[in-house]
């Protein structure tokens, strides 16, 4: 066997010596074979993430620094979030967005919170009930939109809400005509469309309510109305904060209401949306690196909002 | 099997067949030759199922196409009726998931450039290659052309014009052999034919998803306007022109009450109420007529067309497109070759494939539509084409007569061209849905606007 020398340490490395075992290394080498099938298991899931989530994430973000014409990818910096942030419908889109999400807020987390309050009050069909307000949920989102579109929203006097109007010798609407209804349109479609789940949900955890605390709140006097503000809201705040932001993420992204009720950017821009915007530039405009960029930007605000929502949650409990 | 030792197989399993799975995900497919030593193409806008006839005759065509030239195999690939349905053409032109030989607009020449998905076919287009070649009109072949490169192959073009029920006109006591050549007459017809009641539109129009901008460039055509100036930077429908139009359309809306109420229409959308009946006139190529019937449950016998209609007389021009093929980037040269010989055979021959009018007429399909006109007027291939139309037509000559008997001058789409509509929705929307829009304020709004778009495009 050669003998080798490292140059001016002096020791024999050729030597059959044994190597000392570093512990943290074999701690983690145990760690490794201890966990290999969960592992093996996880790789599905990291898989599906890396190509689905994560890798498109990714791509976008580097497409929104980039620009392809003629088949030659360049990077431009930043010039595609210029370009998108002077685009003439940004700032709409924007408004219009944001609105949907305040209206879709005051609507689609009031409304499914106080139909599960009254559906927990409920001592008979509570399942029949449950099974109707969750219908809608069932019904693929494009066919109730259309429902919607044709039946409901038809500004004749034919279509189904004018003639309860007219019936009940109210004016009629133009519903996604008119400018002003358009939002508000928009989101009794889309609350009537989401409510059942998030309805299901506010009604678990009602009943994981204590009886004893209405019990208590009954026998010092307190009314259905107290009932609520000082039992029910109080323990089922965390849900309720969770749900918020939930929806507020969820609003943010409106696409397929404008896209189907108002064949896109409805009357003179009152529905298009950002992410309609993002749609527009990128399959329509020839405008991918816009779309990814404006994409970033609205990944952004969504990041920055969950943040400070979280850390004010955090600072209330 | 020990439960731990079970979960140990079952887990390796499950990350080896993710593995193999994804590797077959990556594999190529789509060979250039069979194991014969056959050229294989594949090419899509094969009709759908639900096109009965047509799908037939594309299929009889493969089979024919495959015995004449055995060394070619054809796969057909089926995207859906409408071939080049923006968002979907798009998403597979940059997924790159597109045919060898892909179906796509006239407009859409810039994007498939840009993409870098599509090959430059200048040195294969020739007569060679596909017979009728020098037959085929410059215009129509200069659409597919940019900076001296061909990029594609037309395969068909239109121009617009006013397409209009024979049957309600004859209802509201109109002449259906003498349709409305000035906007005045469209606006008169349409109140006679909104008088009808029963939900019928005399005039129905676009304002939304792009097509109210794409029909407000078409008005403009027709007014002697354009949308944008002659370099391409400035807007240019703020004026007389582009005041017209929309005043036009305020008038039958509000003025006379003669569009009917449901407005923020989309492509599908008039077609639909064309389809039921229900709406008199719209401007639209000669080839609406046909999408009336085959998609939207239309009867041939109600529709006929007139020329574009002009202000105070003939109209100064209207819109015009065409669709045709691409070819995708890393064909060999058999394939480009192979490619072409099969579009010559289907799309480019007087008696075959699209223009097999005999078989078309067997068939019970409507023959005898004034466009595609993809031949030179006087070039032999015009003349077959010609013959073989009249001998075979099987819709009334006089139906089309008023469109094909004043040709009107044909513009095309200005660059930027689905965002300048987008904007142009909005002016069409607002005085289709507002009756307090102002036709000034909306068309300033909308120059503002698609010229920040042209700034920034220009960047």
């Amino acid at each position: 066997m050669a003998i080798a020398t490292v140059p001016g340490a002096g020791i024999d490395v050729g030597s059959q010596a044994p190597v000392p075992v570093d512990p943290r290394r074999a701690r983690r080498n145990r760690r490794i074979k201890d966990n290999l099938t969960g592992y093996a298991f996880l790789i599905g899931a990291v898989i599906c993430f890396a190509f689905f989530s994560w890798y498109p994430m990714i791509r976008g973000v580097v497409m929104s620094f980039q620009r392809t014409r003629a088949g030659e990818t360049t990077w431009v910096g930043w010039a595609n979030y210029e370009r998108i942030i002077n685009d003439p419908s940004f700032w709409t889109a924007w408004q219009n967005t944001l609105y949907f999400t305040v209206l879709a807020l005051v609507a689609g987390y009031a409304i499914p919170f106080f139909l599960a309050v009254l559906l927990n009050e409920f001592r008979h069909a509570k399942g029949y009930l449950r099974i109707l307000i969750y219908l809608p949920v069932m019904l693929p989102p494009a066919s109730a939109l259309f429902l919607f579109k044709y039946l409901a929203y038809d500004p004749s006097d034919a279509g189904l809400f004018n003639s309860i109007l007219k019936g009940l010798g109210l004016p009629t609407s133009q519903w996604m005509q008119s400018t002003d209804m358009t939002m508000p349109a928009m989101v009794l479609a889309s609350t009537w469309m989401n409510m059942g789940g998030a309805v299901l949900i506010y009604l678990a955890s009602l009943q994981n309510i204590p009886g004893e605390l209405y019990e208590a709140a009954e026998l010092d006097g307190a009314g259905l109305w107290r009932r609520i503000t000082n039992v029910t809201i109080p323990q089922t705040r965390l849900i309720l904060s969770l749900m918020a932001m939930l929806q507020v993420v969820a609003t943010m992204q409106l696409f397929i209401e404008p896209l189907i009720l108002a064949n896109g950017a409805g009357s003179e821009d009152s529905a298009t949306s950002v992410v309609y915007l993002i749609y527009q530039h990128g399959f329509f405009q020839n405008d991918l690196n816009g779309a990814a960029a404006l994409g970033v930007i609205m990944l952004v605000a969504l990041i920055g909002f969950s943040a400070v929502y979280a850390r004010l949650n955090a600072q209330q409990d | 099997m020990s439960v731990p030792h079970f979960r140990k197989v079952a887990a390796i399993a499950l990350a080896t067949g993710l593995g193999l799975g994804l590797a077959a995900c990556s594999t190529k497919s789509d060979d250039d030759t069979d194991a014969a030593g056959k050229t294989i193409i594949t090419v899509d806008c094969q009709p759908v199922g639900a096109q009965k006839n047509l799908l037939q005759a594309w299929n009889d065509d493969v089979k024919a196409f495959e015995a004449a030239n055995p060394s070619i195999k054809i796969k057909s690939v089926s995207v859906g009726t409408q071939c080049a349905n923006p968002p979907d053409f798009t998403a597979r032109l940059q997924g790159g998931s597109m045919t060898d030989i892909f179906y796509g607009y006239m407009t859409d020449v810039q994007q498939v450039i840009d993409s870098g998905q599509a090959i430059d076919i200048t040195a294969y287009a020739n007569k060679e290659n596909i017979p009728t070649w020098d037959d085929v009109l410059p215009d129509a072949k200069n659409t597919f052309t940019k900076d001296g490169k061909v990029w594609g192959i037309p395969t068909k073009n239109y121009s617009m014009g006013l397409v209009y029920n024979k049957t309600l006109f004859t209802k509201a006591g109109l002449d259906p052999k003498t349709p409305p050549k000035t906007w005045a007459e469209v606006r008169e017809a349409a109140k006679k034919i909104s008088a009808l009641g029963d939900g019928i539109a005399g005039f129905g129009e676009y304002s939304s998803g792009n097509t109210g901008g794409w029909h407000f460039t078409a008005e403009l055509f027709s007014q002697g306007g354009a949308p944008v100036s002659a370099d391409g930077k400035k807007a240019d429908f703020n004026n007389d022109l582009g005041k017209k139009v929309l005043q036009n359309l305020k008038d039958m809306r509000y003025g006379d009450n003669s569009m009917g109420a449901r407005q923020l229409l989309g492509w599908g959308d008039l077609l639909t109420i064309a389809g039921a009946g229900k709406v008199g006139m719209f401007i639209g190529a000669p080839d609406a007529t046909t999408a009336i019937v085959t998609q939207f449950q239309g009867k041939y016998e109600d529709w006929a067309m007139g020329a574009m209609p002009g202000q105070d007389g003939a109209a100064k021009g209207t819109l015009g497109g065409g669709e045709g093929y691409f070819f995708k980037k890393g064909l060999t040269d058999d394939q480009i070759k192979a490619g072409l010989k099969w579009l010559a055979f289907e799309k480019l021959t007087p008696g075959k494939g699209q223009f097999d009018y005999a078989r078309a007429k067997a068939q019970g399909e409507q023959v005898g539509l004034p466009q595609p006109q993809l031949f030179t007027p006087g070039s032999a291939s015009q003349k077959s084409e010609f013959d073989l139309r009249k001998a075979n037509g099987n819709i009334a000559p006089e139906d089309f007569a008023a469109f094909e008997n004043n040709p009107v001058a044909i513009k095309f789409e200005p660059a930027n061209a689905q965002g300048i509509y987008a904007i142009l929705d909005g002016a069409m929307s607002a005085i289709l849905t507002n009756p307090n829009a102002s036709v000034d304020a909306e068309l300033k709004k909308a120059e503002e606007k698609v010229n920040q778009l042209l700034a920034q495009a220009a960047k």
